[in-house]
């Protein structure tokens, strides 16, 4: 997903994301779109890193088409308390910010709009904690209309009491308005609790949110908990799963992947955006938070040297088979012994990459198999991609 | 071969600096694979904590972590015994300061972590005058963006100004254990103290020849620092100039990220061999001897990959003739 900043209505400050991964060097951020590596022209292109400047113009010069597209992007609030940490998450998943950048940040006073490109445009808007959307005077339409799902951030490490009342008040409200808004809690900030008892708060939280639910008339909410942090991998894991539950064609997906991972003899297999390193599907066996992990820290390396080394030669192109067979190919990587195991890239088109383990520490043996049967998946998943 | 054979170097390497400044995170993340946030919580070292790192065979890091607490600092310049122990046989000082100590402050004559500076510096040079010393202005990630450089400018103004008989030959870089600037440091610190440079540039310089390479980096295993790297033209015309701590930091980042996933807390987070093919370019890094890896970047190609990967088995043939690079230094390990 590359991610831009649009200026909302009431035109919200908008922050020049550090969309570089890892990157603090000004130069870096502004690389130009020839860093990018590029396959089988503008198709298929794994994109490095999306330049601030670049995607903003290209916002700009098409301004018309995309607010008319905007109307079917599915939309994501972040809604919870003042400095629960709404936009910590946005800026980290969506900004690549460095976690311990976030304390930098300052109370969000407007609603803060980011659209997500990537096989499907979404939409993730960062609510101020200070508004009261319950408020009679609220055009609540603006902003719960054709919401797909809303994320209410809730700080593990505060007195949660407040934030929980809030939380029921909020959904038993938008229910009656919207019955199609799906609820996901991120309990956070997990990282900052002990960890004798965090699974205990974690629990707690659980079990008063549903009771209070409960005893709201709400018998079977839509809502779904996620423990999270922006300083480990759980912030990725949970807002996947929350996008995840947007995407109508997911049981598709997983059943593909299933079936590679079959046939490869992979232990798990991903399908990553590959810039905001969400997964919007994987095979459906279970899986450590760990593998995902690492999984996710692979690509950042892929990526990452991508940039360093996918610069523009200026070889000249000169019209041999050869020339186009390469210009032709997938980027694609592996690793090798990673402590018995071994990694897979493939990039699937502009914005997704397949990444797989495997418990074989010698992967080059199975490379010709693995790329043969990933291939053919390639071609399906673009096939059902088109039509979504 | 016989002339590259040369005995171990042992260099002795001061790290000092105020207590809290950052030096113990430092040495974890660059040696013990620590990644920044598992230092948050690391205790106060108590008097001097001394280490032997092997930097690739034929160079002995032997590092003093010297407790910064006031008590420490006051035997290390006042007790004489301590301070010849302290200050004598020093190939090199690293002196950390924490950008953010109140103590630091550039306009004042008498802020106490300038003067406790150029005492130190004043010991080095009596006992040690041939050392080289490099002052880290630390935990930079602290200062807001726009700040960094003018910051740093002013703090590396002042301490070499209170540097004594180093003033000319001190070196000051911008630190945090939140990026690559950490690598890019400790990069050029080491690289001022491998024996051998010549040769190895020889040796890769010829196998960018051989293998049409773009370019060759060197890094040692456990700290993926940059020891040295080689060029063809095109490699030169690279734009990002940083990349070399980039790397650093990128591969060191995924080691630790490999340990996460398999729960094992040892120092030895090792990957076989990372291949990426795309339209631009292809690249491998692979071990090169038993304490270095090598990453080899080439043109796109399927021939020229395999071609590399047969010419790498020969280099490798011709480092571990090399003295620093030879499999006695693992035996010994
Ligand atoms: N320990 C810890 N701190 C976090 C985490 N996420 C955010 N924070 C901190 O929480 C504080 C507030 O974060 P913000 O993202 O500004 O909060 P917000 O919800 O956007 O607040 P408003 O804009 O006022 O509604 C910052 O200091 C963050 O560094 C987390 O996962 N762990
Ligand atoms: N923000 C920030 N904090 C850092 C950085 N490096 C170290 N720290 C923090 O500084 C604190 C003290 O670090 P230590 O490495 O123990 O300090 P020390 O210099 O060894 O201190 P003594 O052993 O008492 O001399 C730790 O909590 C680290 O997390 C940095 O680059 N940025
Ligand atoms: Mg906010
Ligand atoms: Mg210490």
């Amino acid at each position: 997903m590359s991610s831009e900043s649009e200026e909302s209505q009431s035109g919200v400050e908008v922050r020049k994301a550090p969309s570089t991964l890892r990157s603090d060097n000004p130069s870096v951020a502004n690389s130009a779109l020839g860093n990018y590596m590029t396959i089988e022209s503008d198709e298929n292109l794994l994109v490095a890193s999306a330049s601030s400047e670049a995607s903003s113009t290209a916002s700009q010069s098409n301004g018309i088409i995309h607010t008319e597209h905007s109307e079917h992007k599915p939309r994501l609030l972040l809604m919870g308390l003042k400095r629960s940490g709404k936009s910590s998450i946005s800026n980290v998943v969506f900004h690549k910010m460095a976690p311990h950048e976030t304390l930098f940040l300052e109370a969000t006073t407007q609603i803060k709009k980011d659209s997500m490109r990537s096989f499907m445009d979404f939409q993730v808007w960062d609510l101020p904690g200070q508004i009261d959307y319950l408020d009679q005077s609220f055009d609540a339409d603006s902003i719960f209309g054709g919401v797909g799902a809303m994320i209410w951030v809730l700080d593990a490490q505060d007195n949660y009491m407040e934030a929980i009342v809030r939380l029921t008040e909020t959904i038993v409200h938008l229910q009656q308005s919207f019955p199609e808004i799906k609820y996901s809690v991120f309990i956070h900030k997990t990282d900052s609790l002990a960890e004798d008892y965090r699974e205990d708060i974690i629990r707690d939280i659980t079990q008063r949110v549903s009771d209070d639910l409960f005893d709201a008339g709400l018998e079977n909410p839509p809502v779904s908990f996620y423990p999270t942090s922006i300083y480990d991998y759980g912030i990725f894991e949970a807002f996947s799963k929350v996008i995840q539950s947007l995407i109508p064609q997911l049981p598709v997906f997983e059943a593909l992947l299933n079936t590679i991972t079959a046939s490869c003899r992979f232990e798990k297999v991903y399908l990553f955006d590959v810039l905001s390193k969400i997964y919007i599907a994987s095979d459906t066996s279970a899986a450590e938070l760990a593998t995902y992990g690492l999984c996710s820290d692979y690509i950042d390396v892929i990526v990452d040297l991508s940039e360093v080394y996918g610069w523009e030669r200026g070889r000249k192109d000169d019209g041999s088979k050869r020339a186009k067979d390469i210009s032709k190919q997938s980027a694609e990587s592996f690793i090798s012994n990673v402590k018995g195991y071994s990694l897979y890239l493939r990039e699937i088109n502009t914005y997704l990459a397949l990444v797989g383990i495997s418990k074989e520490a010698r992967f080059e043996p199975e490379k010709a198999l693995v790329d043969y049967n990933v291939q053919a998946l390639q071609k399906t998943l673009k096939k059902v991609l088109r039509r979504g | 071969m016989d002339k590259f054979k040369q005995k171990t170097e042992k260099k002795k390497v001061l790290l000092m600096g105020r207590s809290g400044a950052g030096k113990s995170s430092m040495r974890s993340i660059i040696f013990s694979n620590y990644v920044a946030k598992d230092v948050r919580r690391l205790p106060t070292t108590i008097g001097v904590e001394s280490s032997t790192f092997k930097f690739l065979g034929n160079l002995m890091l032997n590092i003093w972590d010297c407790g910064g607490q006031g008590a420490y600092v006051e035997s290390y310049l006042h007790d004489s015994a301590e301070r010849t122990k302290v200050f004598s046989g020093v190939g090199v000082l690293i002196y950390v300061f924490d950008v953010e100590s109140r103590e630091f402050d550039t306009e004042d004559r008498n802020a106490r972590d300038l003067v406790t500076y150029s005492a130190i510096v004043k010991a080095l040079a009596e006992n040690s005058p041939q050392a080289r010393v490099f002052a880290l202005v630390h935990k930079m990630d602290l200062v807001q963006t726009d700040f960094r450089e003018q910051v740093l400018k002013d703090k590396s103004s002042a301490i070499r100004q209170r540097s004594g008989t180093f003033q000319r030959t001190i070196r000051t870089y911008g630190t945090s254990i939140w990026d690559q600037t950490l690598y890019k440091a400790w990069g050029m610190i080491v690289h001022s103290l491998i024996p051998n440079l010549d040769v190895i540039e020889g040796i890769l310089s010829d196998l960018v020849g051989i293998t049409e390479a773009e370019e060759i980096i060197l890094f040692e295993r456990t700290t993926f620092l940059t020891v040295t790297s080689v060029k063809s033209e095109i490699g030169e015309r690279n734009p990002y100039e940083d990349r070399f701590e980039r790397l650093s930091n990128i591969i060191k980042t995924f080691k630790s990220s490999i340990s996460t996933f398999t729960g094992s807390s040892t120092s030895s987070h090792q990957f076989g061999e990372l291949y990426i093919k795309t339209t631009r370019f292809n690249l491998i890094v692979a071990m090169l001897t038993t304490n270095t890896y090598a990453l080899i970047v080439l043109p796109p190609g399927e021939v020229e990959l395999q071609c590399t990967r047969l010419n790498l088995f020969i280099a490798r043939d011709q480092f571990v003739q090399l003295a620093g690079f030879s499999d006695e230094s693992r035996k010994s390990q």
